[in-house]
């Protein structure tokens, strides 16, 4: 859906020049401290309600992490990771996981539907499912693996920050709910701001490594997180340390620009980009995994 | 909690022990995290499990099931080996100077006065040496042997770090780290704070854990202070106001001791319970008793209750027995009970040993379960398969429902863990027949009653004289009772210094429990209550987010009982002298003239410091007890008993006094000694706890929380799986003597085995959320494995430390 009271700077397969009227908006961020984050999982529920959404009820599969993985319908999740940096300390660290909203997104550019994918002027990125043609190109585009493959509609969904809240001037679900603090949201400015205090609060306290997770191979997210141990990212169940955009999907984008102003088909495309990026098998299995 | 939630902002260390805050008390603990944040405070977690809190602590450590006055004790002995003490705190505040009486004594892990027939004491000798004034002997000096402090040096002195570690299995290092933590707090600029809940209550020696917390807390002097306190965080809502208003069997509300048999007259029932000054100047304010309870009865019985009929005593019922929970099921069991109504209570789910719960309520001839929802109890008899085996056709029970409204459905008010009383108001009409609690208890009253009337029956005047002066009768409105329970002046009430002024007109609403008196002029439903629906309206609905301390007591927001205060016995906030021990956490102070500040005084207002008023008002002796006297059933200081069931031999403090096993005064019933399982077979301990994405057995009712929580599961250490062939993800199931149930098993390195004298000890965790009613996947009643035994004083069920085993299902 496009948003009066926000302007969209990127879509996605699209070559007209976004909106400039308006001026620059003010980018926003969510900072998720995971020195402060308990696992209660009101996050998970706040998302659930305010989006509408109502997973299936799993199972148990041996940890807390639960439903199992992101869906359709479940947009955030917390990842449970027990962890020992220092030999004897354990540490429980506990990450809501969910789309990162790149500044360069890796999905926007992977997509070849027209207005599929759209980067608003605060830098949200937003999926509009009306336009998907469920290709799954996002979900390859992705460096942290987020999108989800809806069985019910072959449509893409994932976290949108909530972007209608934020549009009228409220915070996403997740940080109206969260009970320690731990999800604050603003300006990205103020965010990193804040960072710092915990960051200074951490290092006071032992952790000499801790630090923000903005990574610049992504041209910096616009949901960060504060981390006890930032110089091992990939311990919080598998934060990529350096995540960048496949180059395969560079290659994909500079090839669709002139090719898509010509009006080729899309058909035709998208099947080359199948073949080059995944081989014409795997971007199905990868599908079914992610729905199941 | 003595304090608050928002006070714990105050505090500069924090201990989560007996309680896991962050996982059963998520929105409490934001206050923590503000601590941490505006503070600096360091938090520190003791726990079986590395939980939810322990994962934003500061410093973890792990402790056995069961054994937590162990370590307790072993802090009392690092505070006063190491002189960690607040010393003029304790001098003057706590009964550190006082004498101890020649015949109490301490032997082989017994107390003075055992009986070993009857398991009881006979506490007559746990008290003071008394003075030929009638005032108890105090030795300002400390020296004498028999002054408490003395005796509380040389009861905890086995408790050594060694110790601790032989017993707890905690290691010594981690053990003395976290007691130099708790040492620092002695310093008087310094305040810490504790957060416990059942994972203290919930043993054969539950009270005796919170007193040794109890008693820490005294000896650094961190009472009546902002930022520090013993904090226990109540259940759900309105739990604190389900225990003010006292739906118990021993207590009236506010907390009035019920009377017994051998109460056989009001005089000497009051009598007993007035107690008077032990000290000079002291306030001892259950003086006021007869006050208290002449108001209440005025409550019950209005115009029927008069002097001359000393005020209905004679109508209250005098229990011959404890009727608490365990209690009431063994009666049942033994077919002595055949009515029972279960008002937001789920006992087969809650109450440990499911199997003797449900041959219980299948031998009542009536069942009534009033609830929103379907419960365990309410299906009891059917047949859910392994989960709840029944033959329907065989239970003769005959089961009523009730539907009620739910807590977003109802105007009234809850009273939160720090005494806060607010008032919330409906936000959605309820589904279908459901009826609001008033309204059905109203009704089934006046149906009571009416039959009362027509047919007589047994001892029918307190249910035709109790005072139901409702505008519908059937339909109490939670306003009414409200006003009710505040009470009001019967006749004008008068300031005893000066008979010409008037306090309260007849009619009107009271300001205080300062105003009840014992003459039938005034009526309170309960005292401590007395304040929150005065002349001014109704304070529990206030939202002034006003804070001049700027230490988050919000005076004007709701109603704190006792009298608005916030902080309980603040007057221990100043030094002997009135001035506050940290003017930068200052509640109250001596001005002069007054006592006066940021709360409501826990002092007489005009009390100059010169007098010595004792600031533990409630007590005859006006300080805090380090020696609890006769206060509870099971010994004047904390001791280390075994759990009912313990993985060990013996008790390693009392190796060679098997009476010295387990707590010798808490009771255990006849039949149920057989269904206590020995390490032999059920070598792994086990504890019970919650989740955060439930609430007790409500919440599997509901689908958000039943998808991020889904089914039942249980957490075993990584040496036990291995040793067992146990991957996380399998079936595991785990018995006790009394029962089994399946989950999927959680192996994790949040729990370890411990050495524990000399033997590794594994914990299995058991959550228990799961049930055979609602939407999450069905599961088994965590209480199938729990023992049905209770501590000393509470009788609450030991679901913390059993013994069960554990095999790939």
């Amino acid at each position: 859906m496009a948003l009066q009271s926000l302007d969209i700077k990127a879509r996605s397969a699209t070559t007209t020049p976004s909106p400039s009227a308006r001026g620059e908006a003010v980018k926003v961020a969510k900072l998720i401290d995971i020195s402060k984050c308990i696992g209660c999982k009101a996050c998970q529920v706040a998302c659930m309600e305010w989006n509408d959404l109502r997973d299936e009820v799993g199972d148990n599969f041996g940890v807390y992490d639960n439903p199992r993985d992101l869906t359709d319908q479940s947009w955030t999740l917390m990842r449970f990771s027990e962890v020992e940096v220092q030999a004897g300390k354990l540490e429980w660290l506990i990450r809501k996981d969910g789309c990162m909203h790149c500044a360069d997104p890796g999905c926007l550019k992977a997509c070849p539907s027209p207005g599929a994918i759209v980067q608003y002027a605060n830098g949200i990125v937003d999926f509009h499912q009306e336009n998907c043609i469920g290709c799954g190109y996002c979900i390859t585009g992705c460096p942290f693996d987020i999108p989800r493959i809806s069985k019910k509609d072959s449509k893409v969904y994932k976290c949108t920050l909530c972007s209608d809240r934020v549009a009228v001037g409220m915070a996403p679900a997740c940080v109206k709910t969260c009970p320690t603090g731990a999800i604050v949201f603003g300006s990205k400015e103020d965010m990193i701001h804040h960072a710092e205090g915990r960051i200074a609060d951490l290092k006071e306290r032992g952790y000499q490594n801790a630090g923000l997770y903005d990574p610049a191979g992504v041209g910096g997210t616009h949901v960060m997180y504060v981390l006890q141990h930032a110089d091992q990212p990939e311990i919080y169940a598998g934060l990529p340390k350096d995540p960048s955009i496949s180059p395969m999907v560079a290659l994909w984008k500079g090839i669709t620009k002139p090719l898509a102003s010509f009006g080729l088909g899309l058909a035709v495309l998208a099947g080359f980009f199948h073949y080059m990026t995944a081989g014409p098998n795997e971007v199905e299995d990868d599908e079914e995994e992610h729905t199941s | 909690m003595t304090n608050h939630w928002v006070d714990i902002k105050n505090a500069d260390f924090i201990l989560i022990m007996g309680g896991n805050a962050a996982e059963a008390h998520p929105c409490g603990f934001k206050w923590v995290t503000e601590a941490k944040a505006q503070r600096k405070a360091r938090l520190a977690v003791v726990d079986p499990r590395f939980t939810r809190s322990a994962a934003v602590a500061d410093f973890y450590a792990p402790i056995r099931p069961g054994s937590d006055i162990a370590f307790l004790g072993g802090v009392i002995n690092y505070l006063l080996a190491n002189d960690r003490v607040h010393h003029e705190y304790v001098k003057h505040y706590t009964n550190a100077t006082y004498l101890v009486r020649e015949d109490y004594g301490f032997e082989d892990g017994i107390f003075s006065g055992y009986d070993a027939g009857s398991r009881k004491y006979d506490r007559e000798s746990w008290n003071y040496q008394i003075g030929a004034d009638g005032y108890v002997m105090v030795d300002e000096t400390m020296q004498n042997p028999r002054c408490v402090y003395q005796m509380m040096k040389q009861h905890y002195a086995r408790y050594t770090p060694e110790m601790v570690e032989r017993v707890c299995g905690t290691p010594k290092d981690a053990f003395l780290k976290v007691a130099e933590m708790i040492g620092a707090t002695a310093a008087p600029d310094k305040v810490m704070t504790i957060m416990y809940a059942l994972g203290w209550t919930q043993h054969t020696v539950g009270s005796q854990n919170i007193r040794a917390m109890a008693m820490i807390q005294l000896l650094l002097g961190n009472i009546g202070r902002a930022g520090g306190g013993v904090n226990a965080l109540r259940g759900h809502a309105n739990v604190q106001g389900i225990t003010d208003m006292c739906l118990y069997s021993d207590v009236l509300p506010g907390y009035l001791g019920a009377p017994t048999d051998a109460d056989t007259t009001r005089e000497d029932y009051l009598a007993k319970r007035s107690l008077k000054p032990l000290r000079p100047n002291q306030m001892s304010y259950w003086q006021n008793f007869p006050k208290f309870h002449t108001s209440l009865m005025k409550s019950f019985y209005g115009k029927a209750a008069t002097a001359e009929n000393g005020f209905r005593y004679d109508w209250l019922p005098k229990k011959d027995a404890p009727y608490d929970v365990l209690h009431i099921f063994e009666l049942m069991h033994q077919g002595k009970m055949n009515g029972f109504i279960c008002q937001g209570f789920n006992p087969l789910a809650a109450v440990s040993c499911v199997k003797k719960v449900r041959e219980s309520l299948a031998k009542l001839k009536y069942l009534v379960v009033i609830d929103p929802l379907a419960t365990e109890t309410s299906e009891f008899w059917q047949d859910y398969g392994e989960y709840n085996e029944s033959d329907p056709a065989k239970v003769a029970t005959e089961v009523f429902r009730l539907p009620s409204t739910c807590f977003a459905e109802e105007t009234g008010s809850f009273t939160n863990s720090g005494r806060v009383l607010q008032w919330h108001w409906a936000a959605a009409d309820p589904p279908g027949e459901a009826k609001g609690d008033l309204e059905i208890v109203g009704t089934l009253f006046y149906r009571l009653r009416e039959l009362y009337q027509k047919e007589g029956g047994t001892f029918p005047d307190p249910v035709l004289n109790l005072d139901w002066s409702y505008a519908i009768p059937q339909v109490p409105q939670p306003e009414e009772v409200a006003r009710e329970f505040n009470g009001k002046a019967i006749a004008d009430v008068t300031d005893p210094k000066d008979p010409a002024k008037v306090l309260a007109k007849a009619g009107e609403q009271l300001a205080t429990f300062g105003h009840l008196r014992d003459d039938g002029s005034t009526s309170s439903g309960n005292w401590l209550y007395c304040g929150a629906w005065s002349q001014a309206g109704n304070l529990m609905a206030r939202r002034d987010t006003a804070d001049p301390s700027g230490l988050g007591f919000y005076p004007n927001w709701g109603f704190s009982w006792p009298a608005n205060r916030r902080i309980l016995y603040n007057r221990a906030n100043a030094d002997p002298s009135g001035k506050p021990w940290d003017p930068k956490r200052k509640t109250i102070a001596w001005d002069g003239s007054k006592w006066s500040g940021y709360d409501v005084p826990d002092m007489r207002p005009d009390a100059a410091p010169e007098e010595n008023v004792g600031p533990f008002i409630m007590h005859p002796d006006g300080v805090a007890h380090l020696f609890a006297l006769k206060g509870l059933s099971d010994g004047p200081f904390p001791e280390h008993y075994e759990p009912f069931e313990t993985p060990l031999a013996a008790n390693p403090m009392h190796p060679k006094n098997p009476l010295a096993l387990q707590n010798p005064a808490a009771r255990i019933f006849k039949g149920d000694q057989a269904d206590l399982g020995k390490a032999d077979k059920y070598p792994y301990v086990a504890t019970t706890y919650r989740l955060t994405e439930h609430q007790h057995y409500w919440t599997k009712n509901v689908l958000s929380n039943a998808i991020v929580q889904p089914s039942q599961f249980v957490e075993l250490d990584e040496d036990l799986a291995k040793q067992k062939g146990i991957a996380s993800g399998d079936l595991v199931k785990v018995s006790s003597q009394r029962g089994y149930v399946r989950g999927t098993a959680v192996v994790t390195r949040r729990l370890k085995p411990l050495q524990v004298d000399g033997k590794k000890v594994h914990t299995v965790g058991i959550p228990i959320h799961w049930g055979f009613v609602g939407v999450a996947k069905q599961g088994f009643l965590a209480n199938r494995l729990t023992p049905y035994v209770g501590d000393a004083n509470s009788q609450t069920p030991e679901y913390k430390a059993f013994l069960v085993n554990i095999e790939k299902a």
